[in-house]
């Protein structure tokens, strides 16, 4: 468990832009009637996308959409720990990966390059409050360790020098490549495919 | 080595394109509406026959699980799929949603068929964003070709939901991800009353891993006794396997079930870093896996029973290898923490165990323990495993409990070590 709490200092009010809120409505029509809690995680998402961080007058704001106790919403937002609770870099939050099989290749360096280029802790802005980071848990790209999550897309395979060049591109406001950043497809084996190598329509015979 | 014919995961790397119409040429959708026609019951029987066991760490018959969901109850039923792909090591499923996401929808199609279910529920970690689109793209084109919906052409109203978490590793346990698609904190239910009885909404419900459901499409296809021809008994079938830490190539690789571990790191991932002879240990089926050492791994195969045998598990099949560099202790030491960080809070002894352990391993780490907090710690593994509602509590206690029984040498000598170097320093 982490402890997680609201951050002190809360803007006033929320309200999702107009296409947020088409899209909300959409989104809660997806679950049975009566279960329109079952969106929360949902919304609360998109209220995150549109903020930048999950504020509490948007938690409130959701609850209320969905009928449900504030304190009911208030548990989603501070269990589930993809919600930023406090407000995160302008241009980037850089989310590294820690657990094994990431150190395992490297990911300690990662973090204390973060340290020393961004901010000293995690969830700090860095001076010109254009980046923050934090150390994350397993993101699911193992066999392309190590990884960070910037936004929506995974930066894989790094070392420190790629991944300086990342935190160079995202200060100069240049457009990242998401994905390997060796150059290799995806979970490929570097070097090439040892499988896969015959023509994938041909159809398969029945036993 | 299993043969290119026999995968069933042709475009596990992306190589060929992800739409509809290619999927549709590599296989896809093929005859799927014979499969509908055939019934309930051949569909159960086909995958019983298969001998296809549950891809998401367990390893229960997917076919028998089938056959618990009750066959006339006016409540609806549900199929769920889990795609909540959290345990470290394992990286499978993100590859079938991003680049063979129709095999995915049209197994939730026959799978939800053979269990009478009109609905199924997709659950994403909420940090696949991008497999979340492609997965959302993907069931938007089979209900453009209705291949699913309403008056689909397959005869059996079908609608899929894709739902997604936000960070949390617990929601990949099956009644706490229902919690979560629920709107609620993912805290596990006791058992029973088990899903197929009272799951999602109170109604009938079967989770299945993302893996489980999209080979039952190549299954029914080639048959039931294909699958089970392939592997070992009672462990057949192909398998995705994803091996990373410290071999040359890491990746995720299509291979048989019982390959052996030696074949799968020399094969596919150019060898050990440093060579066989430099392997240290291998996790073999995701963190919660208690460690091989080398010196069982030259003859290893790769299954649910053979790593049983091992007081390990085949998990996820998702291989973690250890050099000789790595700091054993450290690494396990990792593992506690993820644990701690991600145990829900329900039960005593996760909540407090799970930081209790990290912090006793944090201090072994670096030597400030004294030799007798070792059989403490062993101790509080056994207190946490079996003691709690869900199997976070024994996921936390084995990769510590395999610490203990392999390298326990290594924490009594760096205890030793720091103890000597605090002796001199006072001298």
């Amino acid at each position: 468990m982490a402890v997680r709490r609201l951050y002190p200092e809360q803007p006033l009010s929320f309200a999702f832009t107009p296409e947020n809120q088409a899209w909300a409505q959409r989104e809660i029509a997806k679950y049975p009637a009566g279960k329109e809690a079952s969106a929360v995680i949902a919304l609360l998402w998109r209220a995150q996308e549109q903020e930048g961080w999950t504020t509490e007058p948007a938690i409130r704001a959701i609850a209320d959409m969905l009928g449900m106790a504030y304190i009911r919403a208030l548990e989603i937002a501070t269990f589930y720990t993809m919600f930023q609770l406090a407000p995160v870099g302008k241009k980037a939050h850089v989310q590294v990966c820690g657990t094994t099989p990431c150190m395992l290749r490297g990911s300690d360096a990662i973090i204390e390059m973060c340290k020393e280029h961004i901010a000293e802790h995690p969830h700090e802005l860095s001076k010109d409050g254009d980046l923050s980071w934090e150390e994350v848990e397993c993101l699911g790209c193992c066999a392309n360790a190590p990884v960070v999550q910037i936004g929506k897309d995974t930066y894989e395979d790094l070392d420190p020098e790629l991944f300086a060049k990342i935190l160079q591109d995202l200060e100069k406001g240049r457009p990242l490549k998401p994905g390997s950043q060796t150059g290799r497809q995806t979970s490929c084996p570097a070097g090439g495919p040892t499988t896969l190598l015959a023509d994938p329509t041909l159809k398969a015979e029945k036993v | 080595m299993l043969q290119d014919k026999d995968r069933i995961f042709r475009n596990l790397y992306g190589f060929h394109d992800w739409r509809l119409p290619a999927a549709r040429a590599r296989g896809a959708w093929d005859g799927a509406k014979g499969f509908i026609e055939n019934g309930h019951d051949w569909i159960i029987n086909e995958v019983k026959t298969s001998g296809l066991r549950g891809r998401g760490g367990a390893g229960f018959p997917t076919g028998l699980k089938w056959s618990f969901m009750p066959k006339n109850d006016a409540r609806p039923s549900y199929l769920v799929i889990n795609g909540d792909e959290s345990e470290p090591g394992s990286c499978k499923d993100r590859e079938i949603m991003r680049h063979d996401p129709h095999l995915l929808i049209e197994g939730a199609l026959l799978a939800s068929f053979a269990m009478r279910a009109h609905t199924c529920f997709i659950y994403i970690r909420g940090e696949f964003i991008r497999e979340r689109e492609r997965l959302q793209a993907a069931v938007d084109e089979a209900y453009d070709a209705r291949l699913i919906g309403k008056d689909n052409v397959h005869g059996w109203d079908f609608d899929i939901v894709i739902h997604h978490g936000a960070g949390a590793y617990i929601c990949g346990e099956e009644t706490a991800l229902i919690e979560s698609i629920e709107g609620k904190k993912g805290m596990p239910r006791l058992k029973p009353p088990f899903p197929a009885n009272v799951g999602l909404y109170g109604a009938p419900t079967t989770v299945n891993n993302v893996e489980s459901i999209a080979v039952v499409g190549d299954i029914l296809r080639r048959g039931g006794a294909w699958f089970a021809s392939l592997g070992k008994p009672n462990n057949t079938g192909t398998k995705l396997f994803q091996i990373s830490g410290h071999v040359n190539n890491p990746c995720v690789v299509e291979e048989e079930m019982g390959i052996p571990l030696r074949e799968l790191i020399d094969k596919h991932c150019g060898g050990v870093r440093g060579g066989w002879d430099n392997l240290l240990c291998a996790i073999p089926g995701g963190s919660s896996m208690p460690m091989i050492p080398a010196e069982q791994c030259n003859d290893l195969t790769m299954d649910f029973d053979a790593l049983v045998k091992l007081k390990s598990g085949l998990g996820t099949a998702a291989v973690i290898v250890m050099d000789k560099s790595t700091d054993i202790i450290k690494a396990i030491t990792r593992i506690a923490y993820f644990y701690k960080h991600e145990s829900c809070g329900q039960c005593t002894p996760c909540r407090e165990g799970t930081g209790w352990m990290f912090r006793v391993l944090d201090r072994m780490q670096r030597g400030e323990a004294e030799l007798r907090e070792i059989d403490l710690l062993y101790n509080v593994t056994k207190q946490v495993e079996g003691h709690t509602i869900c199997a976070l509590g024994d996921a936390a206690a084995w990769p510590v409990q395999g610490l203990l029984r392999n390298y326990r040498h290594v924490i009594e000598e760096r205890i030793e070590a720091r103890r000597a170097a605090a002796k001199e320093a006072a001298e």
